[in-house]
């Protein structure tokens, strides 16, 4: 009987302590999910607090985001969702947990063709996707193009991540979206004839591979240059960023590829006040500049001052298609991607 | 003279028998049918579906996950059932120096999780790595292409990289199994004619077979759910692609029908290994224990099998401890002492607790299976038992969904009956992590709890049957201090593996919530692994303890035995 009511009372305590949840519904509170990682937006959300006063509790959710918003449903505690890369913009307009928001400051800051058509997202952050050459290596004008990649003169010469990774994946969307799915199969399949070795590790690996001497050529995002130009905890990645001639391709055609980094409201808000304020001031002026800094990433509001380093890359001209026609592409593209067995190609096969 | 206490008459006793073996069967089913409900709502997903994905796959890359996967669970299974058991047999029946050490040193390697050895031979092993880097400097070769380094990147990688840190779960059991063996059998095996070596393999052996089975298939399924490795390493496995239709093709009921077909394959296995040995028993039909007798070995032998057990502790546990200490004596200023304090809780808070829940009801699953002889019941526990397969992530969304369901009635009852609203009691808090990690850690605690209770001879309930105490007290004050040490490597097990959780735990946690290893991982994925020294070290650390504690009081279970072999006279 002792040991019953001993183990009824743990087992209450612990009932207790474990279903506090650590947000609350309060007035000066608004609840985040991310797949960004926490210590590129916390210095933005702490800007957030300091300008308006409201606290901000986050989740960092790297995969299952748009599962757990389905599940929890309209109790969901969730106000606003930040995330990146379009498919995942799209996917969470498909699932339906977003609400529009309508707010004139945002209309003005954001270009309309980086926002949804309705309003459900906002792009916050843009990034391009370009090729990274060796500069010893590679001639200057040699890779001018996507479409150069699969050229025969590149035979074993091309690093690359696993084409099922998203950033890959809206690149080839994108080429479907321009070229059509059969010439898009024709181009996939020769890069894959090109690589130097099996698609693997992530956009930094390529440019490590270019300095090892393992390939000449990898493809990026803009954002790794910045990093590994300016990483003085791991001084060995300025050398392989000195190694590298940034190129944004096609640029006498239909411009460099971009990818963006958004957030929206979540249909189950609460506070939808709180949450707008966080949108607005996340397209304003001061954490544009240090949202896009923080990750040397492109502002999406004209007018503001880029980061040193990314201004050194000069401008570009970026493809102005809608971010929604590549969304719809994105599944064409995965498929394509195991038609042709991207990732299982091993060296000259 | 009458009793001073009525005696019971004979069919009132029966019907209280009964019942106490129904309530055990009843409290049971329902806990495992509880835990069940994760598993069936992927299949259910699975069902619900209207993608068309499968065409898809199987004529594309469905082939090459199979046999990626197929190849990867074998070989790993089979290096940690050569090394586990090896190393078991070498430790606890023979006499060479270090014995003693290995003893508990051969059990580190399970604190380290995989997917951080993974990254630390990466880092040593690749082109920019010491290795490679002190080879080039000894040979004056200049770039890759001066000479061929076997790729860490790889499945033969992946396959090392598991096989050090999974053999511990075989060396474990086969090790209590050995400990918990009569010695009068192998005796008479000698007896008989048979030499040492054709004991081992023809007695010793077999009769361990349920705790290695156990063992090796936790190694396989733990092998078969694993991402975080695999993805790093490039290597193609089922879980790989069914993350890939999840995320990439948007496709959540494709992924959990892939993850339904792993299931199978898992419950296939499982019931082609039952049946093989259903008639057969491995409970030891004496109670006399005499102390292991420990074979001497000759010199060149007992330099041999110091080796054998040294070299897996070296590279399971040693190197990688070395690498991530310096890791975080070079960055430790870094590291905010409140964040890695507040981390530390976190994590070890949810590991208690999760193999405390785990612990009781999987020694509530297999004693009510094993006392009710039901084989619905042990159909349903085996099934419930599975979680341990199913990617974390899936798992995840398995349990998303039905607690979800769940607040949300309540939620809608509350309204409709009194007007206030409950919003989400269970969902994203620490109760649904935890109820994640249960079932999910499930098989850890029924498979040890199980394998221990098979040791135990029926004729022992009867008996105590007989003296007129319920199922429960003989649980309570019979088999309990006979398997005290599988429980506590269960509850080892568990714990160990909670600290090391990671896909569920980033998918399903609280606000503001990060554990030492979604920490690590965060680090990593942006490639600053060196400043995750210090939390890695601290997995492996709070995994140490127990681990070192567990094969303390293993040495110490076996029955008769004062703590020390005797040497063969």
């Amino acid at each position: 009987m002792k040991a019953q009511s001993t183990i009824h009372t743990v087992v209450l305590a612990v009932i207790l302590i474990a279903a506090a949840p650590g947000a609350a519904v309060a007035s000066g509170e608004v609840n985040l999910y991310s797949t960004r990682q926490p210590d590129l937006i916390n210095p933005v959300l702490a800007g957030f607090t300091r300008s308006t006063g409201i606290k901000t509790n986050i989740v960092y959710v790297q995969k299952g985001l748009i599962e757990r918003l389905k599940a929890e449903g309209a109790n969901s505690p969730a106000d606003a969702v930040l995330t990146v890369d379009i498919g995942e913009l799209d996917n969470l307009k498909k699932a339906a947990v977003l609400q529009p928001v309508i707010s004139p400051i945002l209309k003005r800051s954001i270009p309309a063709h980086l926002t949804d058509p309705q309003g459900l997202w906002y792009a916050l952050t843009m990034r391009a996707r370009i090729l990274m050459a060796s500069k010893e290596r590679v001639k200057p004008g040699e890779v001018a193009t996507y479409e150069d990649l699969a050229k025969p003169s590149m035979r074993g010469r091309i690093c690359i991540r696993s084409g099922k990774h998203e950033y890959n994946i809206s690149l080839i969307a994108s080429v479907i979206a321009h070229n059509g799915l059969e010439k898009a199969r024709e181009w996939l399949d020769g890069v894959k004839m090109n690589l130097a070795r099996k698609p693997q590790g992530n956009d930094r690996a390529g440019a490590k591979g270019i300095y090892e001497g393992a390939c000449d050529v990898a493809v990026a995002n803009t954002y790794y240059m910045g990093l590994m130009t300016t990483n003085e905890k791991q001084p060995e990645q300025k050398a392989w960023a000195a190694a590298i001639r940034v190129v944004f391709p096609n640029q006498d055609g239909r411009g460099t590829h971009v990818n963006v980094s958004g957030a929206g409201m979540t249909k189950s808000a609460k506070n939808t006040d709180n949450a707008r304020q966080l949108l607005e001031y996340l397209s304003g002026d001061e954490a544009q500049s240090l949202y896009a800094r923080q990750n040397y990433e492109y502002p999406v509001k004209a007018g503001v001052e880029l980061d040193p380093v990314v201004r050194s890359w000069g401008p570009f001209k970026a493809d102005a298609i809608g971010l929604a026609d590549i969304a719809k592409q994105r599944s064409a593209a995965a498929r394509l991607v195991d038609q042709i067995g991207f990732d299982h190609s091993t060296p000259g096969s | 003279m009458t009793p001073a206490v009525p005696v019971m008459n004979q069919s009132t006793r029966w019907r209280l028998a009964r019942l106490r073996i129904d309530v055990w069967w009843l409290g049971a089913i329902v806990i495992a049918a509880l835990v069940a409900i994760p598993l069936l709502t992927v299949i259910l997903l699975a069902l619900a579906s209207n993608d068309d994905i499968w065409p898809h796959l199987a004529s594309t890359v469905l082939p090459h996950y199979i046999k990626t996967t197929l190849v990867l669970s074998g070989s790993v299974g089979f290096g940690t059932f050569v090394i586990g058991t090896g190393t078991a047999w070498l430790v606890t029946l023979c006499r060479f120096p270090g014995r003693r050490v290995f003893e508990c040193a051969l059990l580190l390697p399970m604190a380290v999780p995989a997917y951080i050895i993974a990254y630390v031979y990466t880092d040593v092993l690749e082109y920019a790595g010491p290795v490679q880097g002190l080879l080039r400097e000894a040979f004056g070769w200049t770039s890759s292409r001066d000479y061929w380094f076997p790729e860490i990147r790889s499945l033969g990688g992946a396959v090392s990289m598991m096989t050090l840190v999974l053999y511990p779960y075989v060396y474990l059991l086969a090790r209590a199994a050995f400990l918990e063996q009569s010695v009068c059998v192998l005796e008479v095996s000698r007896t008989l004619g048979r030499g040492p070596w054709r004991s081992f393999f023809t007695v010793a052996l077999p009769l361990a077979r349920p705790a290695i089975v156990i063992g090796t298939s936790l190694v396989i399924m733990e092998t078969l759910n694993d991402f975080g490795t695999v993805d790093f390493f490039a290597v193609n496995t089922f879980t790989v692609g069914i993350y890939d239709v999840w995320l990439n093709m948007n496709s959540l009921s494709g992924a959990a029908q892939l993850a339904s077909v792993l299931l199978l394959f898992v419950l296939g296995l499982v019931a082609l290994e039952r049946a093989n040995r259903r008639s057969q028993r491995f409970h030891h039909t004496t109670s006399k224990y005499r102390p292991l007798p420990g074979y001497r070995l000759g010199a060149w032998h007992a330099m041999g099998a110091a080796s054998a057990c040294l070299v897996p502790i070296l590279l399971g546990f040693a190197v990688p401890c070395g690498v991530l200490l310096k890791h975080a004596i070079v960055h430790f200023d870094e590291a905010s002492a409140g964040e890695y304090l507040a981390h530390t809780f976190n994590s070890l808070t949810l590991s208690f607790l999760a193999a405390a829940v785990t612990v009781v009801l999987g020694l509530f699953l297999a004693y009510g299976s094993r006392i009710s002889g039901d084989r619905l019941l042990g159909g349903l526990v085996r099934f419930a038992a599975v979680g341990y397969a199913i990617p974390g992530a899936v798992l995840a969304v398995g349990v998303l969904h039905p607690l979800g369901r769940f607040d949300n009635f309540l939620d809608s009852l509350m309204r409709g009956t009194f007007g206030i609203s409950t919003g989400l009691l269970l969902s994203g808090t620490i109760i649904a992590i935890t109820v994640g990690y249960v079932v999910r850690f499930l098989a850890l605690s029924v498979g040890t709890v199980e394998a221990s209770l098979a040791k135990i001879t029926p004729s022992m309930d009867d008996a105590a049957r007989t003296l007129g105490i319920g199922p429960g007290a003989t649980l309570r004050r019979v088999h309990l201090p006979i398997m005290r040490a599988s429980i506590l490597t269960a509850g080892v097990l568990v714990f160990v593996d909670g600290m090391k959780e990671l896909p569920m735990t980033l998918i399903m946690r609280p606000f503001n919530f990060e554990t030492l290893a979604t920490n690590v991982y965060q680090l990593a994925s942006r490639e600053l692994l060196e400043q995750s020294g210090l939390g890695s070290l601290t997995i492996v650390a709070a995994g140490i303890l127990p681990v070192l504690v567990i094969s303390l009081v293993i040495g110490r279970s076996r029955p008769g035995q004062e703590g020390a072999l005797e040497v063969d006279p």
